[in-house]
């Protein structure tokens, strides 16, 4: 399929391009070493550490030896849990690969995304779904206030309100923590507010849209049943924008969940971005994003391929 | 005596609205008989659609409700349904099943997400119980019945692979298929090419002498109601002016609403044996203020030589021009000055981008064209934008050329400001002027588009297009979208201002009676090319290119003694203006009938004229 193809290069030298940003914009926020060791380092500490992570050498030498070895599939070690006075020893032999630190954290990313996701769809789509059969009704109404709530409300504040009641006054669910399935309960539940209100508010206005239109009216006076008309004529063509939607909001919870992660002391990717961001820990940051960039990558190929299977006039990459 | 097939006595359906319930339509009664073609005719906001979808209970869908009368249908057996109390399970029964239902759309009446077999065996799941298999064999044999050829490849196909006149009989296939008693048609035309046109209401009369299906025909348009009725209602206002037999109505009206609709719906052969335009009795108020005959100048103000525009087809891996749409082709054609010059044709025939290729709003791929003595392809843009100021353009639809968020009198000054021709209190001056022209209430300044029926918005339009002094205006199909009252009205101001300004127009249209009207001379596009151009005179006495000649005999006429005309139902598709790259049609040749009369007689070459459709 030269489409596919064709999107696959496209997506490769998209992250080619993120991580050699990602690789300078680490290095002018200041002197990585000093930045890690703190101000109260020693000259030899500094020295050695600069040595060790080849931080002396040009920038487009370091950049160089870095993308080569990505290529090669060597992500570099992470200065933190590898350092080592040695001053004659080489970060490589001694280092934590980053590659390990970073695919050790992956599933609790996808177990706490891929639960709110599942959370926020259903609920989402069925809010939206209720609210544009019966406009201005109470159900209606009501998907409104919950959408708009779901939207606007304070993450970290939503979070600690759920902990209080379900962990700490009902005492039904752990407070935080990795491990046994209850533990993705109040996390997932946190972050799947807002998917849900912005996927029921995107589910509404397009299905009220579809449902103006002269097909359903065909539909109707064919006789067709009208959850037949909803959920087979309407719905599906209200798919692009709904489908669309849930891409970005997948690609927030990949990316974005760090407050929550922080709150109920979740193992995901984010917490580990933010631990080594205020380390310097600049390979970790490095493949970290390069990681998160892959995911959100891949969600908008799924979205595209999606949109051509779901509507026949879409012509990918060639125009209609 | 048989009952009759549907009764619908002292209707009335309301509305909600901010005031309390309005009625849409009140006291409307009327019968149909068994296999008899019934028009409700009237103009939009008549009450005409409703009155109809009240029949399958669908003005519930947007928000209405009966509040009186009587709705009854025969079942079948001597019994009689009541429409009004049946619940929405037999309504289910009776929808798609009893009576069938055509749409004016057919471009978004098909659902676009599934295949034309999906969307054909869903009623005849629903309403006759058949496999999957039994429903793509009636259906093969509805598409055979309205004329589709290769019915069987034509049910993997999606709707936007289809022509408008295609998807139109697939939708009136969808209405046949479970035999319905009553087939309500609503402006089952009106978005097709005349030609099309012809074809469909052959179709649909055809189909009711094949089924002896009752016809319930919604038309704004009198032509078609002389060609298709046996009984006809007109309607205003929401309600019933007159009714009766189709003689009675079309020769022997009695209502004055009838009397004026009849007087304004501009007749082909009217002009014939005068050779200047003429305005058009109107029913409105406003008489058309025409004191000197419409006679053009003698210098040229516009000369088009040989425009060609092609635009690529791309696809492939690299997005590589793969073939070329031929729009316009080769056209050459002047305009004087005071001089209406008509570009008729077909939907793709070009007319549209000829239009903008002399604004420039799209490039030429190559040609002449000298405005006024100025090269208009040579200008700098800075320069073309100067040279904009005195030629202007009139859009077709009224509600999207006019931003709905800027003030009439922000939208009628705004050319005036960017040519920099007034300024501060003289604007809005200058604004009112031209209101009192196009005949609008000064008051109308402050309001915005939403606030205006759709004549008063083309009317703005015109006071826009009017505002820098043009000495052209290009009309692009402006009338198409209007009431067949207001459509008089406009084109009588037109030709107003014409008189006493001396505009010239580039006047691009479709409707062969209203090109008789306004045009000087007419140019006639076909794929892209001009096949016939001459005075509005000689084109209409002596039509020489066999299209000239279908587009003629394709409009549907107000005398009842050519109902019986035959149209062939065989549908050829249309030729397709897509060759592939490096394609040189061949040269153009015109032969001269008489003064001023030419035909193509080459050009367009034998293949043209017979391949497939994209």
């Amino acid at each position: 399929m030269p489409y596919l193809l064709k999107r696959v290069i496209n997506s490769v030298i998209l992250l080619l391009i993120t991580v050699s940003f990602v690789f300078f914009a680490c290095r002018m926020i200041g002197d990585p070493a000093l930045n890690m060791l703190g101000p109260g380092a020693n000259d030899i500490a500094l020295e050695n550490l600069r040595r060790a992570a080849g931080l002396n050498d040009p920038l487009w030498l370091q950049w160089v030896r870095y993308m080569g070895g990505l290529l090669q599939g060597d992500f570099g070690v992470s200065y933190r849990y590898g350092f080592s006075v040695i001053p004659e020893a080489d970060l490589k032999d001694i280092g934590v690969p980053v590659v390990d630190l970073v695919a050790e954290r992956l599933p609790a990313t996808f177990l706490l995304a891929g639960v709110a996701m599942a959370i926020a769809v259903p609920l989402g789509l069925g809010m939206g779904v209720i609210a544009a059969a019966y406009p201005r009704h109470l159900a209606d109404r009501l998907v409104t206030v919950l959408s708009l709530a779901g939207v606007s409300i304070v993450q970290f504040w939503l979070g600690l309100m759920l902990i209080v009641l379900f962990a700490v006054q009902l005492g039904w669910l752990p407070t935080g923590g990795y491990g046994e399935p209850a533990h993705v309960i109040l996390p997932a539940l946190t972050l799947a507010a807002r998917p849900i209100g912005r996927i029921a508010q995107v589910v509404r206005s397009a299905m009220l849209d579809e449902l103006a239109k002269p097909y359903v009216v065909t539909a109707r006076a064919k006789g067709v049943a009208e959850w037949r008309v909803i959920l087979l004529h309407a719905l599906r063509n209200a798919a692009i924008p709904i489908i669309t939607m849930i891409g970005d909001e997948l690609s927030a919870l990949l990316t974005g969940a760090i407050l929550v992660e922080k709150i109920f002391a979740w193992p995901g990717i984010g917490l580990l971005i933010i631990d080594s961001l205020s380390r310097s820990d600049l390979p970790i940051i490095q493949v970290s994003i390069a990681v998160v960039a892959t995911l959100v990558i891949i969600v908008n190929l799924l979205v595209d391929f999606a949109y051509r299977i779901i509507d026949p006039q879409i012509q990918l990459g060639q125009k209609a | 005596m048989n009952k009759p097939l549907v009764n619908v006595e002292g209707l009335r359906v309301e509305f909600p609205s901010k005031r309390g319930a309005i009625a849409g339509v009140q006291d409307v009664s009327f019968t149909i008989e068994p296999g008899e073609i019934i028009c409700i005719v009237g103009e939009s906001g008549s009450g005409k659609s409703v009155s109809a979808y009240t029949l399958m209970q669908l003005t519930k869908f947007s928000g209405g409700w009966v509040a009186d009368g009587q709705l009854t249908l025969e079942s079948g057996n001597g019994n009689e349904i009541d429409l009004r109390a049946a619940d929405e399970a037999q309504m289910r029964t009776i929808r798609g099943n009893e009576i069938g239902m055509i749409f004016q759309e057919p471009m978004t009446a098909l659902n676009p997400s599934y295949t034309i077999g999906w969307q054909l065996a869903e009623s005849l799941q629903q309403h006759r119980d058949m496999s999957r298999e039994e429903a793509a064999g009636r259906s093969v044999e509805l598409l055979k019945q309205v004329r589709i050829p290769e019915p069987e490849r034509r049910l993997k196909q999606y709707p936007h692979e289809l022509s408008g006149g295609m998807r139109q009989r697939i939708v009136i296939a969808m209405a046949l298929a479970c035999e319905p008693r009553l087939l309500i048609a609503d402006e089952p035309t009106t978005a097709l090419d005349v030609t099309v046109q012809a074809e469909i209401l052959a179709l649909i009369r055809k189909l009711r002498d094949e089924t002896g299906a009752a016809v319930l025909l919604i038309t704004h348009d009198m032509a078609v109601v002389a060609q298709m009725a046996d009984q006809v209602v007109v309607m205003q206002n929401g309600r019933v002016a007159e009714d009766g037999s189709v003689e009675q109505v079309l020769t022997d009206p009695q209502h004055p609403y009838t009397q004026a609709l009849l007087a304004v719906v501009p007749k082909l052969g009217d002009m014939a044996g005068k050779t200047l335009p003429e305005p058009m009795e109107t029913v409105a108020t406003t008489d058309c203020r025409i004191d000197k005959p419409l006679q053009p100048g003698s210098r040229v103000l516009l000369d088009v030589r040989h425009l060609t525009k092609r635009f690529p087809i791309r696809g492939g891996w690299l997005g590589r021009t793969v073939a070329n749409a031929h729009a316009v082709e080769d056209v050459t054609f002047r305009i004087l000055e005071n001089e209406t010059l008509s570009l008729v044709g077909e939907s793709g025939s070009g007319k549209s981008v000829t239009g903008l290729c002399i604004l420039r709003l799209e490039r030429p791929d190559s040609g002449e064209i000298t405005f006024d003595g100025q090269d208009l392809l040579a200008l700098s843009d800075e320069d073309m934008r100067l040279a904009r100021r005195d030629m202007q353009m009139i859009f077709q639809d009224p509600y999207g050329s006019l931003n709905p968020h800027m003030s009439l009198l922000e939208q009628v000054i705004e050319p005036l400001r960017n040519f920099r021709l007034e300024a501060g209190s003289a604007l809005e001056d200058r604004a009112a002027e031209l209101f009192d022209r196009v005949h609008l209430p000064r008051a109308f300044l402050r309001r915005h588009p939403s606030e205006l029926s759709g004549g008063q918005r083309q009317r703005v339009a015109i006071a826009r297009a009017l505002a820098p002094k043009p000495k052209l205006i290009i009309a692009d199909e402006a009338v198409s979208a209007l009431d067949v009252s207001i459509q008089a009205e406009v084109l009588n101001l037109m030709m107003e201002l014409q008189a006493e300004m001396g505009i010239s127009y580039l006047f691009i249209g479709h409707d062969m009676a209203v090109v008789e009207r306004v045009s000087h001379r007419v140019a006639v596009m076909y794929l892209g090319r001009i096949v016939e151009t001459a005075t509005r005179e000689q084109i209409f006495a002596n039509p020489q290119h066999e299209y000239t000649k279908t587009l003629l005999a394709a409009v549907p006429t107000l005398d009842l003694a050519h109902r019986a005309q035959k149209w062939e139902l065989a549908t050829k598709p249309p030729p397709s203006p897509i060759h592939p790259v490096g394609y040189e049609p061949d040269p153009v040749h015109f032969e001269k009938v008489t003064e001023g009369h030419f035909v193509l007689r080459s050009g367009l070459s034998p293949a043209d004229e017979g391949k497939d459709g994209p």
